[in-house]
C-alpha cells in the first residue's frame, strides 16, 4: 500500500512476444465436463478474490470520490455524524491554493528528473552488461538484487545517514577525497540539495529493477542482425536506433511508465527522510494529501487532493494498461 | 574463435570489454555501497559511528549495536506482528490467487475480460490515495488497531499481481494433464489440485515471495492503522531510533540489518523462480 510496495507489486514485466501456443485450446474434446455443470464455477473461483478487491479498493475508491464532495472532519470522523455536502467547494479551494501548485511542479519536476535518470541508467547498465565479462556480470547482478531486495525503509536511513551533516560519509568523501570543503553541510536546508539526495535513493532502488528488465529484452535482439548491421559499416548509434530499438521499445515504454507511476506517487522516501515531518518545501502530492488528512484534519481536503492525483495519473494509467493489455493479448 | 565472418565485428568487442569491465565495477560498486555501509555500520563500535571522521573501512568489529537494537522495547512483539500479519496474508492470499488465477487461466465466461481490467486497474490507483478511504473503513468496521485490518488490506493489495502472475503459469501448463486425469475419473478442481498445483510450485514460489517482500516492507499502512506500541509491525518499530534527539545510526542500521535478512534470504532462495516468474507471467500477459 505504500510507495515501497509499488516496487515489488506491480505486473510483471512483459519481454518481447514469445511464440503463442500453450494458450491456443485444442479442439473441444468429449472429455470436456457439459458445460452446465462449470458454468458457475468460475464465477466461484474468482468470487473471493474479486470481493476482496472490490471492499478494498473499489469501495474505498468511490468512497473517494463521494468525501471529496463532503467536508469530514475530525468530528464526522469520530462521531459518526453525517459529513455535511459541499459540492465542488473542496477542488475550488485546492485548485485556488498557490501552494498546491508549487506542490503539483515540484511533483511532476522530482517525476521527470528520476524517471530520465533511471530509465537512462538503467539502460545504459543493461547494455553494458551484454558485454562486460561473465565474473564482472554476476558481481554487478549480486548487487543489483541486493540492492533490489532491501527494504525502502532500510535504504532511505542508509541514504539518510549518507547526507548526514556531522557523521554522514558524503561530506566526508567530498571534503577528503575531492577537496571540496562539506565539513558539517547540511544538505536538507535547501531542498533542492534535499531532493538530490531523496532522488538518489529513488533511482538506487529502480535501477535494478530496470536494467534487469532492460536486459532481458536485449537478450531477444538478434545477435546475428546486430553483427550484420555492423558489416554493412552501419555506426553503433545507427544499429541500437535500427536494430536494437525496435526489440526493446515495448519493454522500455511500460518500465518508463511504471516508473512514471511510481515516481509520481513517491511517499515513503521523503516522508522517512525528513523524519516522518516533511517540511512544506518537501510536499509532494502524496505528503500533501496524506498532511491534509491527517495533520489538519481535513479528510475531505485529502480525499480531493488524490482523486485530483488519480486524474493527473489517468492518461499515464490507460496507456500502460493498453500496453499491458497489447502485450498479454488477453485472447 | 573460427575464422568466420563475423570476425571482423569480434576484435572492436574485445578492445572494448576492458572498458566495460571497468564501467561494470564503477556501476558493482555505486550499487553495492549501500548495502556495504549498511552491514559495516551494524558492525562498528558507536565511537566510530559517531565520528566526525568517517572511515570507509571499520577498525574494529562489535556486537553492541545488535544487541542495543534487540534490547529496544517491543522487539520481540514486532517481530510476532509482521510474522502473523505477513504469513496471514501471504498465505491466503496465495490461495485467493491461485483459484482466482486457475478461473482465469482455465475457463472462458463472460466477465473474464473485465475481472482481468479490474486487476490491473487496481493497481494503478496511488497508494496514499487509498490511505484515507481505508482508515475511514477500518474505522467504521472496528478494524483500526487490529491485526485482522492490516492482514486483509496487505493481502488484498497483492492480490492483483499475484493472481496475474499465477495465471500466466496456469496458462503454461498443458491442460491435456488436466483432461486425461478427468478421463481417469478426476472431477474438475480434483484434476487441478492433483496435476496442476504441484506444477505451479515456481510460480507460487515467486508470486509469494513478491507477496511477502510487499508486505514485509510496508510501513506507511501499519503506521497509521496499528497504534498499540505492542502491535507494530518491524518497520514502524524501527522508527524508534529516529528520536528528537537524534538518531542512533549504530542501532537502527543492526536492527535494519535484522529485518533485511529474511527478505534477502528468500529472495535469494527463489531468485530463480521468480526470473521465470517475470518472463513466462509477463509473455502470457
Amino acid at each position: 500500500m505504500s510507495a515501497a510496495d509499488m516496487k515489488a507489486a506491480d505486473p510483471p514485466v512483459s519481454v518481447p512476444r514469445a511464440p503463442e501456443g500453450a494458450e491456443s485450446r485444442p479442439p473441444k474434446s468429449v472429455t470436456r465436463k457439459p458445460r452446465k455443470a462449470g458454468a458457475l464455477l468460475p464465477y466461484l473461483l474468482i468470487a473471493p478474490a474479486f470481493i476482496a478487491i472490490a471492499a478494498v479498493f473499489v469501495w474505498p475508491f468511490i468512497k473517494t470520490v463521494i468525501m471529496s464532495f463532503q467536508d469530514v472532519g475530525r468530528r464526522e470522523l469520530w462521531s459518526g455524524s453525517a459529513a455535511p455536502w459541499v459540492g465542488f467547494d473542496q477542488f475550488t479551494d485546492i485548485l485556488g491554493d498557490g501552494e498546491f501548485w508549487d506542490v503539483v511542479w515540484r511533483t511532476i519536476i522530482f517525476m521527470v528528473v528520476c524517471v530520465a535518470v533511471t530509465m537512462a541508467g538503467g539502460l545504459g547498465l543493461s547494455m553494458i552488461m551484454q558485454r562486460m565479462s561473465t565474473w564482472v556480470r554476476l558481481l554487478l547482478t549480486a548487487a543489483l538484487v541486493a540492492a533490489w531486495s532491501m527494504p525502502l525503509l532500510v535504504a532511505t536511513s542508509i541514504f539518510r545517514w549518507f547526507a548526514d551533516s556531522d557523521y554522514g560519509v558524503l561530506n566526508m568523501v567530498l571534503t577528503k577525497y575531492l577537496g571540496i570543503d562539506a565539513q558539517g553541510h547540511n544538505w536538507f536546508l535547501d531542498p533542492k540539495q534535499g531532493f538530490v539526495i531523496i532522488g538518489a535513493v529513488v533511482v538506487w532502488g529502480a535501477i535494478p529493477f530496470v536494467s534487469v528488465t532492460l536486459y532481458a529484452a536485449l537478450t531477444q535482439v538478434p545477435k546475428e542482425l546486430e553483427e550484420a548491421a555492423s558489416l554493412d559499416g552501419a555506426s553503433v548509434p545507427g544499429i541500437f536506433r535500427y536494430v536494437t530499438w525496435p526489440v526493446i521499445k515495448p519493454v522500455f515504454q511500460m518500465v518508463a511508465t511504471l516508473s512514471v507511476l511510481w515516481d509520481f506517487n513517491v511517499f515513503g522516501q521523503i516522508f522517512l527522510m525528513r523524519g516522518n515531518k516533511p517540511e512544506p518545501e518537501y510536499s509532494v502530492l502524496g505528503i500533501y494529501s496524506f498532511e491534509k488528512a491527517f495533520e489538519s484534519n481535513s479528510f475531505s481536503q485529502g480525499a480531493a487532493i488524490s482523486l485530483i492525483t488519480v486524474l493527473l495519473l489517468s492518461g499515464v494509467a490507460v496507456y500502460y494498461l493498453r500496453q499491458l493489455l497489447k502485450i498479454g493479448e488477453v485472447e | 574463435m573460427s575464422t568466420s565472418t563475423p570476425q571482423v565485428y569480434r576484435p572492436d568487442r574485445k578492445k572494448n570489454r576492458l572498458v566495460y569491465n571497468v564501467l561494470g565495477l564503477i556501476a558493482f560498486v555505486l550499487m553495492a555501497f549501500p548495502v556495504y555501509w549498511l552491514i559495516i555500520s551494524s558492525l562498528r563500535p558507536n565511537a566510530e559511528i559517531r565520528s566526525y571522521d568517517q572511515t570507509l573501512w571499520p577498525t574494529s568489529i562489535t556486537f553492541d549495536n545488535f544487541s542495543r537494537a534487540i534490547k529496544q522495547p517491543n522487539f520481540g512483539t514486532a517481530i510476532e506482528s509482521s510474522l502473523i500479519v505477513c504469513g496471514v496474508a501471504v498465505v491466503v492470499g496465495m490461495l485467493l490467487a491461485t483459484i482466482a488465477a486457475f478461473a482465469i487461466g482455465r475457463f472462458q465466461f463472460r466477465g473474464r475480460k473485465f475481472f482481468m481490467i479490474v486487476l490491473l486497474v487496481v493497481q494503478l490507483l496511488p497508494p496514499t490515495a487509498m490511505l484515507i478511504p481505508i482508515y475511514i473503513q477500518l474505522n467504521d468496521l472496528g478494524g483500526l488497531n487490529e491485526y485482522w485490518g492490516v492482514i486483509v488490506i496487505y493481502l488484498v493489495s497483492t492480490l492483483p499481481f499475484a493472481t496475474w502472475m499465477i495465471r500466466g503459469f496456469v496458462i503454461n501448463i498443458p491442460q491435456e494433464l488436466e483432461e486425461s486425469a478427468m478421463v481417469d475419473g478426476c472431477s474438475r478442481m480434483s484434476a487441478f489440485w492433483r496435476i496442476t498445483f504441484p506444477l505451479l510450485a515456481p510460480g507460487l514460489a515467486a508470486a509469494a515471495i513478491f507477496s511477502l517482500i510487499t508486505a514485509w516492507n510496508e510501513y506507511l499502512l501499519a503506521y497509521v492503522v496499528l497504534q498499540d506500541n505492542d502491535k507494530y509491525t518491524l518497520n514502524v518499530w524501527l522508527m524508534n531510533f529516529t528520536t528528537s534527539r537524534g538518531i542512533d545510526y549504530g542501532a537502527l542500521m543492526a536492527a535494519s540489518t535484522m529485518i533485511a535478512i529474511p527478505v534477502v534470504a528468500f529472495f535469494l532462495l527463489v531468485q530463480k523462480y521468480m526470473a521465470t516468474g517475470l518472463t513466462s507471467g509477463a509473455v502470457k500477459g
